[in-house]
């Protein structure tokens, strides 16, 4: 850069023959300078490589860790319906059914397998092949079919968690006993599964059906993915109708005066409030002050709401900014007044801008964990929520729960919440995607 | 059950209303829509106004106070032994008043007084949904009825709908404040609680951070210490090593992407940037916990050091990592609003590209690349969920970014989570932390936003 100056000055000293430009120095120069503009570049592509192998680490890890989530190992069993251990053969009554002995017949049917095991705690290793929950799922398939009652069923029911973790190769069978979640008795029982084919990796429904569970192969994610939606709703009926209100009024029809001004300063500074700090407003305005209840959809979509509104506000008014005066100036010019020329011409033609900066806020509310720590939405909460006023979690909340259980077998499932919550993130983000295009206009 | 027969005829009184003031109006010129002033729609929704609004709002009102209230009344009625308590039993009697309301056995023998209490609150209650049912559906009655005879053909019925919107138009922008008033109020309401038990001196100066308080006087070990610079020194080291990751990479990239790529490597490029920001940062805490929390840990072991399994090393760069996206976009901006006469010039010096970035370029972009950081600051301060899981629970006073360290918002996380009673300052310590976090964040925005907006008015 400062070459120019110095050659006037040195070019009269420099020796006769040979010009500046062709002096080693110069070349030294400038191949330092070529150096230094490679070094610049490189850094460059480094950075943004530093940022692809992360992005790239991360989703791998959690794809890899959790994709085996999806299955799920299940044994089938050949287990007689006894009437002394359920009900009378032709009761109906789903509660008389439900109140069966139902682990037993597990029991026996699994002994009726293996005569040579008598040990009783041989024995007990071996009914621990069998998840805790496969009575409940024998006792669904009798109390949907009590017909059953008397039969012989052959059923698929759901493996312990270790049992799972070793047909899909996490536990190493050559490790000593004592170093092995699964015991010599349980090898044996599932090697003799494996060869009868009554053990088998199968799509796993149980995570998309049930709720939450201390048994790994039991839980589900669907209380915590009802949870989310019932939480947006309430967060998208709140934020939606103020948030494009607020900017129609900012954008279109506020004066400019110390009022307005301190209404702008607020939006900025709400958007970049730590996402915490909304939960210790839910915590002591809507918990404490007014009494709602804890863990509830409709205060975790309250606290949500505060939280996307700012962000909702600013894509609302930049689309409306978008449309071109000429619009207004058009309806005013037919008669129209300021209200109608702004609700029956602007905002209809600002409505995808506004469409794809709600549906990010939404996306970007349905990651949203720490407001819900506040709030009491971590509890372990077994039940379907079915409406804005019962107990529930949420999907990233679940995660955070899951993420904290020592069982290898929550790893992976955690990772396959984090899967299905990033799908459903892909899905609203590629939705807006698609919406920008779409109606994506050019003035 | 009363409520919901008040919302149903509510509705149906606003849509009758609609259709009444409508028709009225047609019928007011005679069919001659001209004659009105507004178009007849319009006395449709001044009279549906009139109905709808004075009675949802004392819908909404009964609605918000209706268990507060009622509650009150039925603990006016114990007799003075029962209410005379502190807080906590009074809490109690709240809750068996509330169960034995909704007919959920308590579990033990209750007081006769307190059953008939949960009686007397049913039926306030229903009294009063009564109420509030006879008088909603007569005032959306009346209002209908007085609207509908103000009908005229002169009547300015799109003048006084417009004017309502309005008034709802500034409401919804006054959430805003409503939401910043609130934040502080509630913030600083509990702080002084928690201020009146704990000098302020003590808890931004003290050393030493145990907040579990002894529940019986003989308990050892647990006294209760606020002393919050530990939690300070520790987020700020995660914040530091965050940004050592993301400032750097950040800004190389944005001055990679806005100088040097190509459209169709920019198309890849922006996408990748955009998925890191959009990841959930539950999902980077799990990340920190799982995978990159042992990796550190192995990696300092196999060069011989001792690395916590929570080590702030671990919480830091993956908090970096996800502040890249922040970083690169803001100073994408500022960058692209350096005007091209300057690249120019400097260009028609001689200078190279890279030359003309760092001699140029980023000297001019340099107050909004500084108010850039200040945010990613701000940003990696308040960052809950990566601390929550991958830092330490300890307050530990180091340096060593090896060692477990604590946050401000993963010791407010795991103060408040659970069931927690207001009055020990264990609970209360959350939100004098979360006071002093609003008042940094708030500070490094409201700096950095007036930056920035300077840095605008220089080039615009």
């Amino acid at each position: 850069m400062t070459d120019l100056v110095e050659t006037g000055t040195r070019s009269v000293g420099s020796s006769a023959s040979k010009s500046y430009y062709q002096g080693d120095a110069f070349a030294a120069r400038l191949r330092q300078r070529y150096a230094a503009e490679r070094n610049f570049k490189i850094a460059g592509y480094a950075s943004i490589g530093i940022a692809a192998v992360m992005l790239v680490v991360l989703l791998s890890t959690i794809i890899g860790q959790g994709y085996t989530a999806f299955w799920q190992t299940r044994i089938q069993i050949e287990a007689t319906i006894d009437p002394a251990e359920v009900a009378p053969v032709g009761t109906t009554d789903r509660t008389k059914i439900s109140q069966g002995n139902f682990n037993k017949l597990l029991r026996d049917a699994l002994a009726a397998q293996f005569p040579d095991i008598t040990d009783r705690s041989d024995r007990r290793k071996m009914y621990d092949v069998l998840s805790s929950g496969a009575a409940y799922e024998l006792a669904d398939a009798v109390m949907e079919n009590p017909a059953l009652i008397g039969q012989k069923v052959k059923l698929w029911v759901t493996a312990s968690d270790d049992v799972d973790q070793l047909m899909k190769g996490y536990i190493e069978r050559d490790a000593r006993e004592e170093n092995r979640k699964v015991n010599d008795i349980q090898l044996r029982v599932v090697d003799k599964l494996t060869a009868d084919k009554n053990i088998a990796l199968q799509f796993n429904d149980t995570l998309f059906t049930r709720g939450d569970s201390r048994e790994p192969e039991m839980a589900g994610l669907w209380g915590s993915i009802k949870g989310s939606f019932l939480t947006l709703l309430v967060t998208m009926f709140l934020a939606v109708p103020i948030g494009v209100s607020a900017a129609i009024y900012l954008e279109e029809f506020a004066p400019k005066n110390k009022l307005t001004d301190f209404i702008e300063v607020n939006i900025n500074n709400l958007a970049a409030v730590p996402s915490i700090v909304y939960g210790l407003l839910g915590l002591a305005v809507f918990l404490n002050f007014f009494g709602m209840p804890r863990s509830a959809p409709l205060v975790g979509g309250v606290v949500l709401a505060l939280m996307t509104l700012p962000i909702i506000i600013i894509a609302s008014r930049a689309a409306l900014k978008a449309v071109p005066p000429s619009i207004r100036d058009a309806a005013l010019g037919v008669g129209a007044s300021p209200l109608q020329a702004v609700l029956h011409h602007r905002l209809p033609l600002a409505m995808p801008g506004i469409l794809t900066g709600t549906i990010l806020g939404m996306a970007h509310a349905l990651g949203e964990t720490a407001p819900l720590l506040m709030i009491g939405m971590v509890a372990f909460i077994v039940d379907i929520p079915g409406g804005f006023t019962d107990s529930a979690t949420l999907l990233p909340v679940q995660i955070y729960m899951w993420a904290d259980s020592p069982e290898r077998a929550f790893t992976e499932r955690t990772s396959a919440a984090i899967l299905v919550l990033l799908g459903f993130l892909v899905m609203m983000n590629g939705l807006a995607v698609f919406l920008r295009k779409k109606f994506e206009r050019r003035w | 059950m009363q409520l919901t027969v008040l919302l149903i005829v509510l509705i149906a009184l606003t849509v009758a209303g609609y259709h009444l003031g409508r028709s009225r109006a047609v019928r007011a010129v005679g069919g001659r829509i001209v004659q009105l002033h507004s178009v007849p729609a319009y006395h449709g929704l001044y009279v549906a106004l009139w109905a709808g609004l004075p009675a949802f709002a004392l819908f909404a009102l009964w609605s918000m106070t209706e268990n507060w209230l009622v509650l009150q009344m039925a603990l006016a009625s114990l007799p003075e032994r029962l209410s005379g308590g502190d807080i906590s039993t009074l809490g109690l009697l709240k809750a068996d008043i509330l169960n034995i309301a909704q007919g959920v056995n308590p579990g033990r023998d209750s007081d006769p007084a307190v059953v008939a209490a949960a009686q007397h609150y049913n039926d306030l209650r229903s009294l009063g949904d009564w109420m509030v049912l006879a008088i909603g559906a007569s005032l959306a009655v009346a209002g209908l009825v007085y609207a509908r005879n103000r009908i005229t053909s002169a009547l300015r019925a799109r003048n006084r709908v417009e004017q309502v919107v309005n008034w709802a138009l500034i409401a919804c922008a006054m959430v805003a404040i409503l939401t910043t008033f609130g934040i502080v109020f509630s913030l600083v309401f509990e702080a002084m609680q928690f201020f009146a038990k704990i000098s302020p001196i003590d808890f931004l100066f003290g050393l030493h951070w145990s907040p579990q308080t002894a529940m019986r006087a003989d308990q050892v070990g647990s006294s209760g210490s606020f002393g919050a610079v530990p939690l300070f020194a520790g987020t700020l080291l995660i914040t530091f090593i965050a940004m050592l990751v993301a400032v750097p990479v950040g800004l190389m990239a944005a001055v990679f992407m806005s100088e040097y790529a190509d459209p169709k490597l920019r198309n890849w490029v922006k996408p990748i940037l955009e998925i890191l920001a959009g990841i959930p940062t539950v999902v980077y805490g799990f990340f920190a916990a799982l995978t990159m929390a042992p990796f550190v840990r192995g990696l300092g072991e196999s060069i011989g050091l001792s690395v916590s399994s929570e080590s702030a090393l671990a919480a830091g760069l993956v908090m970096g990592v996800m502040i890249i996206p922040f970083v690169s976009s803001l100073s994408d901006d500022v960058i692209n609003a350096v005007p091209q006469s300057l690249r120019d010039g400097s260009y028609g010096l001689g200078a190279t590209k890279s030359e003309t970035i760092r001699q140029v370029v980023l000297p001019a972009a340099l107050p909004g690349i500084v108010a850039a950081v200040m945010l990613a600051v701000s940003r990696a301060i308040g960052e809950t969920m990566i601390v929550t899981m991958a830092a330490g629970l300890a307050g530990n006073l180091t340096a060593n970014p090896l060692e477990a360290v604590t946050t401000v918002t993963t010791q407010i996380a795991t103060l408040l989570v659970g069931d927690q009673e207001f009055d020990s300052p264990k609970t209360l310590s959350a939100f004098g932390l979360g006071l002093v976090l609003f008042v940094v964040t708030l500070a490094l925005n409201m700096i950095a936003l007036r930056v920035v907006q300077k840095y605008r008015e220089k080039y615009d």
